[in-house]
């Protein structure tokens, strides 16, 4: 079972969720969790896994042989993103703008450009508990975060259970991350913020056919929004979750929420729950 | 001549406040053209109140269709996608980068590409001047395209005018939209919180300003619910030789203002809204 946390806004609690429903399923079962947010990744904070395996996340680019090239033009004149631009003698390559597609070599008539690789960011793998633990990190400077989610993506259905955490937003970073899951929980925010965000990434997985449920955090705080939305939309809400500042204090240093929090345990526990019964 | 002056607010970590404080800037600052650069989960409309004058539709890449009456079922195109965008001779729009490379080498010519609509963005009028805001389509691609064009738009309109801020709502994170916001900027304004995760994040974006040359200066978001983690943040600042430009309480009137669609310093007399005033001050001081 592949089970994505989603949001749209930022900061409504993917990370805390992710992390103690993972804190909790480990407890039965076999669990993987994913760190998709490869731009600012959190998790590990939390979890504090032993990191045992780490490999760089290596893209192709173009490396142009100058004694092969006439400087046709062929390469800048397929590339789609203007990634390469071709004059009398030199070629720039402008390395944030490829998408590593493979274009210009393909179709080099004089075979003068070899793909070689180039480290934009790196994944590692470890265990906290019995969690098995991946997370990407994604270079600074680097545009382009899908290439990162897609290898850590490749740890997805190994155990039985797979959690992933979501980054936030609607575009591309979040689309990869959501690929071949089985379920997503949307965390949200009883504000307008939160309810536009949630409708945004509703949009997205009635698109990519992926069901869904909602857990509202800090309900107490902001107004009947989301959860008139919710009634009215037949949308499951699965938790909601009161602000509490022990819990914040306690999350902010990074505690074990379960352990020292009974209330929020049985918040998970019941999160859990509800899942498994919308899950077939 | 630009003699107007570029702010962008930022965070790394999303929901630390970014849209808040913009939203009272936005009410702060005299002759401003506002934009949010946020266009995948674009609020700041919700608290200015804009009254959409232009309306413009967004095609920032193309999507690949293959014609099965034309198509020789070779799998070429299947073998050679980097995307893993094509299965069973056809095309899955979603994974689809647009590179081409199917369109260029189908031995049948059976591929086709068509213009990707990747959203809107408008030009609004608001009570605290023009505001430059986009949507981004469902599943579309091309957010860092339709930020320079958003951002391109507010420029254009800051010449025209001749404004003296562009104030701009920018995305979380470290990647393309974050890049394609902030790139040029006069300064960037990066509002964190007192947490683990803030603090690290915080962290990642300014060594991704400092990579990109635009000046950073930090804020600190709802730092009386941890002053110690606050107090370290401010010595990374000072390591770092980061200028920081105020701190702000954590206050229930920011969801009450949130709430209402009111710009906080409009909504509240109290903590928060007097703290957010100084930092506008200090950001006068730095531009």
């Amino acid at each position: 079972m592949k089970i994505g946390i989603a949001s749209g806004k930022g900061g409504t609690g993917k990370t805390t969720l992710a992390v103690n429903l993972s804190a909790y399923l480990q407890e039965k079962h076999l669990v993987t969790l994913l760190d998709c947010d490869v731009e600012e990744p959190n998790a590990h904070i939390f979890l504090k896994p032993n990191f045992t395996d780490k490999k760089p996340v290596l893209v192709k680019v173009p490396q142009i042989n100058r004694e092969e090239c006439d400087y046709c033009g062929k390469c800048s004149e397929v590339c789609a993103f203007g990634a390469l631009t071709v004059l009398k003698s030199k070629i720039i390559f402008y390395r944030n703008l490829c998408h590593s597609c493979g274009s210009c070599a393909y179709f080099c008539p004089n075979k003068a450009i070899e793909e070689v690789d180039r480290e934009m960011g790196i994944i590692q793998k470890g265990f906290a508990q019995d969690i098995e633990f991946v997370h990407g990190i994604l270079n600074v400077g680097e545009a382009m975060a899908v290439p990162v989610i897609n290898e850590v993506k490749k740890y997805q259905g190994i155990n039985m259970i797979t959690v992933i955490d979501i980054p936030p937003g609607t575009s591309c970073p979040v689309i990869a991350s959501l690929r071949d899951i089985d379920f997503c929980i949307i965390v949200t925010e009883p504000t307008p913020f939160g309810l536009n965000d949630m409708g945004l990434l509703l949009q997205l997985l009635q698109k990519m056919e992926i069901p869904y449920a909602v857990v509202i955090n800090r309900w107490d705080l902001g107004d009947s929004g989301v959860e008139d939305f919710c009634l009215n939309e037949k949308i499951h809400i699965l938790i909601k979750i009161p602000f509490d500042k022990e819990l914040a204090r306690l999350n902010a240093e990074g505690g074990n929420l379960l352990k020292q929090i009974p209330w929020f345990r049985d918040s998970i526990l019941a999160l859990w729950a509800g899942v498994k019964g919308l899950v077939k | 001549m630009m003699n107007y002056k570029e702010v962008v607010v930022i965070s790394g970590k999303g929901g630390t406040g970014k849209t808040t404080i913009v939203g009272s800037l936005a009410s702060l600052a005299e002759e401003k053209v506002l934009t949010d650069c946020d266009v995948d989960a674009a609020d700041l409309h919700l608290l200015l109140q804009p009254e959409i004058k232009e309306e413009n539709e967004f095609y920032g890449g193309e999507k690949a269709s293959i014609d099965r009456k034309i198509c020789s079922e070779c799998g070429l195109c299947e073998e050679m996608c980097r995307f893993g965008a094509i299965d069973n001779f056809q095309v899955d729009s979603l994974f689809c980068e647009g590179c081409r490379l199917c369109f260029n080498l189908c031995p049948e010519e059976a591929v086709s590409m068509e213009a990707e609509f990747s959203g809107h963005w408008y030009v609004s009028q608001t009570r605290y001047g023009p505001l430059v805001h986009a949507k981004l389509g469902v599943a579309a691609e091309n957010s860092g395209k339709l930020v320079s064009r958003v951002r391109s738009k507010a420029h254009e309109i800051a010449r025209e005018t001749s404004a003296r801020y562009i104030i701009t709502d920018g995305p979380p994170g470290i990647g393309c939209p974050v890049i394609a916001s902030m790139t040029g900027a006069d300064l960037v304004l990066i509002v964190t919180e007192p947490t683990l995760s803030g603090f690290h994040d915080l962290e990642r974006v300014v060594d991704a300003a400092r990579h990109f040359n635009v000046c950073p200066l930090v804020c600190i978001n709802k730092y009386d619910l941890h002053p110690g983690r606050s107090q370290e943040i401010e010595d990374y600042c000072k390591d770092k030789r980061i200028k920081l430009g105020g701190k702000v309480s954590f206050d229930r009137d920011v969801i009450g203002s949130i709430v209402h669609g009111l710009p906080l310093v409009e909504y509240s007399d109290g903590k928060a809204s007097g703290e957010i005033k100084k930092i506008w001050q200090e950001i006068l001081t730095w531009l």
